[in-house]
C-alpha cells in the first residue's frame, strides 16, 4: 500500500471528552497544550512572539518618552535601565527568534510536500521552553513575596557586559532571571533548529533535490545551522556567569585574575551570528514574496543560495567588530574590520537580484510587495551604516552612540519586522483562509513607515554629535534636544500602525474574503493545498520536477523544468 | 595631506562636506554647526560633533570617513535610483498585464559577476583605508613631551591623575593645546583603567571612544588643536548613573596649563575661623574622610573624587550640575536628591553642619 495515500476508511477517533464542549476556552487550551502539529505550533510561535512584540513595544514607547525632552523625569534611573535591558533581550529573544521560527514551522514541511516537521513533539518542547523562559524573564518584574528581590528585573543591558553582572555590582536575582531565561530560550532554539535540518534533510517530497528547494527553505536550513553553532558559546558564558556568582568562580571576576574581555568574545561569537539569524529569514520572505509578485522568478537562484551560505560563514569571523574599542591591537582590530567588510559582498549580491528579479517584470503592488520593497529600501540604508561601522577607526566614534541604535534598528525593523509583516500578510491567507484588508494593511504600511524613519533617522544625527546610548537623560545644550524630540514624536505614528496592523489581523478574520488555496498565483508547495492546509497538509505527497512546481502546472505548455 | 597648509585642507575637507551634501541622507549630518560660547573654562564647546573634529586622532577619523560617506552616499543614490526606477518601470499598469506573464529569466551570468565584482573592488579600497587609518591612530609614538594621565573610571565618575606632577583630580581633564609639526607639538596620552565595571572614555571632538577596564590597561591619546572646553562622557553601559558620568576636556594655551599645574601643587589653605572652621571641624569628624580625600590633610579616602581643589571645578557630581555653592550645599544636604542611585549616600547631616560644611568646601581651592 502506498502509505503517502490516506486510507479511506480511516476515521479519525473521536476526541476524549474533557467535560467541555469543543470551542470552549478549556478546549482551545487543552488543543494548545497537547498539540504536536507543525502548523498550530508555527501560529502559536509567531502569535506570542507578537504578544511579547507589543509588551517590549510598549517599553520602548516609555523610553522614548522619558528621552523626548533633557533632563525629564518620567522615570527613574533604574527603571530606566531595566526598561532598556528588557526591551532588547526581549525583542531579540521573545520577539525575533519566535517569530522566524513560527514561520519555519509552518511553512518549511508545506514547502518540501512533508507532512511534519521530522521530531513532532521536540517541536512542542522547543515551543513550551521558549515560552516559558519568556515568562520567566518577565516574572522577574514581580516582587513575589517570598522571593528576595525578584521584584526587579535585570537592568544590565541586553549583552550584560561584565563585570557588571558580578555580585558586587549587580545585587539580587534580576540577573539570575536574564541568565536562567537565556539558557532556557537556548535549549528551545537548539531543539527547533535540529528539528529544522532533519526536517530538510530527511523529509523532502519526491523530485526536491536540494537545488529545487525554495530559497525560503534554503535560508532556514542556513539560520538552523548558524543557531547551531552560536547558542552553545552563549550558553556557555551563561553558565560561566552562574558558577561566578553562586561558586565563587573567577572567569569574570577582575579582582581575582578572571578577565573582563573574555565575556565579550563569549557573547559576540554568540551574538554577531545572531543578527544574520534574525535577518535571514528576512531574506527568506523576501525572496519568496518578490518573485510571486513580480511574476517571475528569482533571479540568480544558485548565487542566492552560494551568498546565503556565505554571509553564514563570514559571520562566524567577525564578532570582535562589536569590540573595536575594548583595546585590541592594530592588528586585531584590522582582520576584524576586513572580515566585516567582506560581508558586504555577498549581501550586495542579494540586493542587486532581488532588483534584477523585479526588472522586467510586472510588478502587483499588494501588501507584501509593499512591505518587501521598504524593506530593501530600508535594509539598503542600515547596510550602508553597517559599512561605516565596519571601518574600525570611525566605529570608534560610532561605537555605543545612537548611530549605531540608529543602525541596528534600521536593520531588525526596517529590515526584519518588515519581512515579518510582508510574511504574516503574504501568507495570512493560507494560515487563517481569509484575505487581509488592504486598505488597512495601506494605513498600517504608511503610519509605520512614516514612524519608523521618523524615530531612528534623527538617531543618526544625536549620535553623529556625541550622545550615548543607555542614558537616562541628558543635558540641554548638547544640541540632542531635536533629534530626540523628533525620535518620540515618530513613536506615535508607529504605535498607530501597529494598532492598524493589529485590528487588521482580528477584523480581517472574522469579515475578510475567502482567500482560496492560492489566492496570489503564487508556485511554490504550500499554494498546493487548502487554505488553511489540513492536519496531514497534502492528500497525495506532491512530486516536483522543477523550482516553480506549480508553474509547472499552470504552464504545462512552458514548464520550468526544461530550463532548470 | 602632510603637505598640504592647514588652511588648503579646511577648504578641502569642506569643499567634501559641500559634496556629500547632495544626498538626503547625509544633509542631515552636516546640517549641524556647533555653536561654542566663551565662559570661564575658555570657549564652551557642548556640541560635540564629531564631525567638526578639533583634535588628531578625531581630525584622522574624520578624514577618513569621509571617504566612507562619499563612497556610501554614491552606493545608496545609485541603487536607490536603480530601485525607484525598477519599481515604476515595471510596474502593473493595468488589468491587461495580469492576461501574460512577463518572459521568465533565471539569472544572467555575466550580470551577476558584474555586481559581485564591483562591491570587491570598493569593498578593498574600503580595506586599504581603514588599515592604514587604524596603524596611524594605534600606532602613533608618543614624543617625550606628552602630558601623561592615568584616567580611572569610576561608578559613576572619573579619577584623574598625573602621575609625573603628582596632581589628583576629577571629572575634569586639563591637557595643554598642541601646535600642529613643530616644536609647540604636545600630545596628552591616557593610561585607562578602571576601579569596578567597564567604562568608556569618549570626547568626539577630540578622539574616538576607548575603554576603561579592571584589570587591564588600555591607552588613548589626543592632541587638540583648540583651546576650551570639550565635551564627552562615558560611553559604555556602567550602572545606574552611567548618563551621568560626563567627562570635561579643559584645553589651554600652554603657558596657562603650566600655571594651572603650579596652582593645583599649591598646599591646600589652612582651615580658617568661623563657619568654614566648624565646617573643617565637621568634616574631619565624619565619615566623610573615609571615602574623600583632601592632600595634606588626615582625610585620604579613595572611594570618592579627591577634593582638595574641589572649587576649581566647572561641575558637581561628575557634571550632572554646575557646581555652585547652592548645587553645593544641595550635595552635601542629599547627593541622592541630585544624582540618584549616585554611591555618596544621604549624610543626614543637620542643617547647621550641612551650612558649615559647604562653607568649608568652598575654601578649597
Amino acid at each position: 500500500m502506498n502509505h503517502d495515500t490516506p486510507d479511506e476508511n480511516f476515521q479519525i477517533p473521536p476526541p476524549e471528552r474533557i467535560g467541555e464542549e469543543r470551542g470552549s476556552l478549556t478546549r482551545i487550551v487543552q488543543e494548545m497544550v497537547f498539540t504536536v502539529d507543525h502548523k498550530k505550533l508555527g501560529l502559536m510561535y509567531i502569535a506570542s512572539g507578537l504578544l511579547f512584540f507589543v509588551v517590549s513595544g510598549l517599553m520602548a514607547v516609555v523610553i522614548r518618552i522619558q528621552l523626548s525632552g533633557p533632563r525629564n523625569h518620567f522615570v527613574d534611573p533604574d527603571t530606566f535601565n531595566r526598561l532598556f535591558t528588557m526591551h532588547g533581550t526581549a525583542m531579540v529573544f521573545l520577539v525575533g527568534m519566535p517569530i522566524i521560527f513560527g514561520f519555519a514551522n509552518y511553512l518549511v514541511p508545506l514547502m518540501i510536500g512533508a507532512r511534519d516537521m521530522a521530531f513532532p513533539r521536540m517541536n512542542a518542547f522547543g515551543f513550551w521552553v521558549f515560552f516559558f523562559s519568556g515568562v520567566l524573564l518577565y516574572f522577574s518584574y514581580l516582587g513575589a513575596p517570598g522571593l528576595y528581590a525578584a521584584g526587579s528585573a535585570p537592568d544590565i543591558g541586553w549583552f550584560a557586559y561584565s563585570p557588571l553582572t558580578a555580585k558586587a555590582f549587580s545585587r539580587g536575582h534580576s540577573t539570575d532571571y536574564w541568565t536562567l531565561s537565556l539558557l532556557l530560550g537556548g535549549i528551545g532554539s537548539i531543539a527547533t533548529s535540529i528539528n529544522i535540518i532533519v526536517t530538510v534533510a530527511c523529509l523532502r517530497c519526491k523530485g526536491m533535490i536540494l537545488g529545487r528547494m525554495p530559497l525560503f527553505v534554503w535560508l532556514f536550513l542556513v539560520v538552523a545551522f548558524m543557531v547551531i553553532i552560536a547558542m552553545p558559546p552563549l550558553s556557555a558564558c551563561q553558565i560561566m556567569l552562574i558558577l561566578d556568582r553562586y561558586c565563587g568562580a573567577h572567569f569574570f571576576d577582575t579582582q581575582a585574575g578572571g578577565s573582563a574581555v573574555l565575556w565579550q568574545h563569549f557573547f559576540w561569537i554568540f551574538g554577531h551570528p545572531e543578527v544574520y539569524i534574525l535577518i535571514l529569514p528576512g531574506f527568506a520572505i523576501t525572496s519568496e514574496v518578490i518573485p510571486v509578485f513580480s511574476r517571475k522568478p528569482i533571479f540568480g537562484y544558485p548565487v542566492m543560495v552560494a551568498a546565503s551560505v556565505m554571509i553564514a560563514f563570514i559571520s562566524l569571523g567577525v564578532w570582535a567588530h562589536h569590540m573595536f574599542t575594548v583595546g585590541m591591537s592594530s592588528i586585531t582590530n584590522t582582520f576584524f574590520a576586513i572580515s566585516t567588510l567582506l560581508v558586504a559582498i555577498p549581501t550586495g549580491i542579494k540586493i542587486f537580484n532581488w532588483l534584477g528579479t523585479m526588472y522586467g517584470g510586472k510588478l502587483r503592488f499588494e501588501l507584501p510587495m509593499l512591505f518587501c520593497i521598504g524593506f530593501l529600501f530600508q535594509f539598503l540604508i542600515a547596510g550602508l551604516t553597517g559599512v561605516m561601522l565596519a571601518i574600525a577607526p570611525f566605529d570608534w566614534q560610532l561605537n555605543n552612540s545612537y548611530f549605531v541604535v540608529a543602525h541596528f534598528h534600521y536593520v531588525l525593523i526596517g529590515g526584519l519586522l518588515y519581512t515579518i509583516f510582508a510574511g504574516i500578510y503574504y501568507w495570512y491567507p493560507k494560515a487563517l483562509g481569509k484575505m487581509p484588508d488592504f486598505k488597512l494593511g495601506i494605513w498600517h504600511l504608511v503610519l509605520f513607515t512614516v514612524g519608523f524613519h521618523l524615530t531612528f533617522l534623527p538617531q543618526h544625527v544625536s549620535g553623529a554629535l556625541g550622545m550615548p546610548r543607555r542614558i537616562y537623560t541628558y543635558d540641554a545644550g548638547r544640541g540632542w534636544d531635536l533629534w530626540n524630540l523628533l525620535s518620540s514624536i515618530g513613536v506615535i505614528f508607529q504605535v498607530a500602525g501597529i494598532l492598524f496592523f493589529v485590528f487588521n489581523l482580528i477584523y480581517s478574520y472574522v469579515k475578510g474574503k475567502k482567500a482560496g488555496d492560492d489566492p496570489w498565483d503564487a508556485w511554490s508547495l504550500e499554494w498546493a493545498t487548502s487554505s488553511p492546509p489540513p492536519s496531514y497538509n497534502f492528500e497525495t505527497i506532491p512530486e516536483v520536477r522543477s523550482r516553480r512546481p506549480l508553474w509547472d502546472l499552470k504552464h504545462p505548455d512552458d514548464p520550468d523544468w526544461k530550463y532548470e | 595631506m602632510k603637505a598640504m597648509l592647514p588652511g588648503s585642507k579646511r577648504i578641502f575637507n569642506h569643499a567634501c562636506r559641500r559634496l556629500l551634501g547632495a544626498t538626503p541622507f547625509l544633509i542631515l549630518f552636516f546640517l549641524l554647526s556647533t555653536p561654542a560660547y566663551p565662559q570661564a573654562g575658555g570657549v564652551m564647546r557642548p556640541v560635540s560633533d564629531m564631525f567638526d573634529p578639533l583634535s588628531r586622532p578625531a581630525e584622522m577619523i574624520h578624514n577618513s570617513s569621509l571617504l566612507v560617506l562619499a563612497i556610501t552616499a554614491g552606493i545608496f543614490v545609485v541603487v536607490t535610483a536603480l530601485l525607484v526606477y525598477v519599481v515604476w518601470k515595471f510596474r502593473r499598469k493595468g488589468p491587461e498585464d495580469d492576461l501574460r506573464e512577463p518572459p521568465q529569466i533565471y539569472g544572467s551570468t555575466h550580470i551577476e559577476l558584474a555586481w559581485t565584482v564591483v562591491p570587491i573592488i570598493i569593498t578593498f579600497v574600503l580595506i586599504l583605508v581603514t588599515s592604514r587609518t587604524i596603524g596611524e591612530i594605534q600606532n602613533r609614538k608618543m614624543p617625550a613631551n606628552a602630558v601623561q594621565i592615568r584616567l580611572v573610571g569610576h561608578q559613576w565618575w572619573w579619577e584623574v591623575q598625573y602621575p609625573k606632577e603628582g596632581i589628583v583630580t576629577a571629572n575634569e581633564i586639563h591637557v595643554p593645546v598642541s601646535r600642529r609639526n613643530g616644536p609647540g607639538e604636545r600630545p596628552t596620552e591616557l593610561t585607562l583603567e578602571s576601579a569596578d565595571v567597564i567604562h568608556s572614555f569618549w570626547v568626539p571632538q577630540l578622539a574616538g571612544k576607548t575603554d576603561l577596564i579592571p584589570n587591564r590597561k588600555n591607552h588613548a591619546w589626543i592632541e587638540p588643536f583648540a583651546t576650551g572646553t570639550f565635551f564627552g562622557s562615558c560611553a559604555a553601559f556602567c550602572g545606574t548613573q552611567h548618563a551621568n558620568m560626563l567627562l570635561r576636556v579643559i584645553v589651554h594655551e600652554p603657558e596657562d596649563y603650566d600655571r594651572w599645574v603650579k596652582e593645583m601643587k599649591q598646599p591646600v589653605v589652612a582651615a580658617q575661623p568661623g563657619l568654614a572652621g566648624k565646617g573643617h571641624d565637621a568634616f574631619f569628624s565624619h565619615s566623610c574622610v573615609n571615602c574623600h580625600k583632601v592632600d595634606g590633610t588626615v582625610a585620604a579616602g579613595v572611594f570618592g573624587p579627591n577634593l582638595t581643589k574641589l572649587m576649581t571645578r566647572q561641575t558637581i557630581g561628575a557634571g550632572v550640575a554646575p557646581l555652585t555653592p547652592e548645587t553645593l550645599r544641595a550635595w552635601v544636604r542629599d547627593p541622592q536628591s541630585i544624582k540618584t542611585g549616585c554611591l555618596m549616600p544621604d549624610m543626614q547631616l543637620p542643617d547647621n553642619e550641612v551650612d558649615s560644611i559647604t562653607a568649608y568646601l568652598l575654601t578649597l581651592k
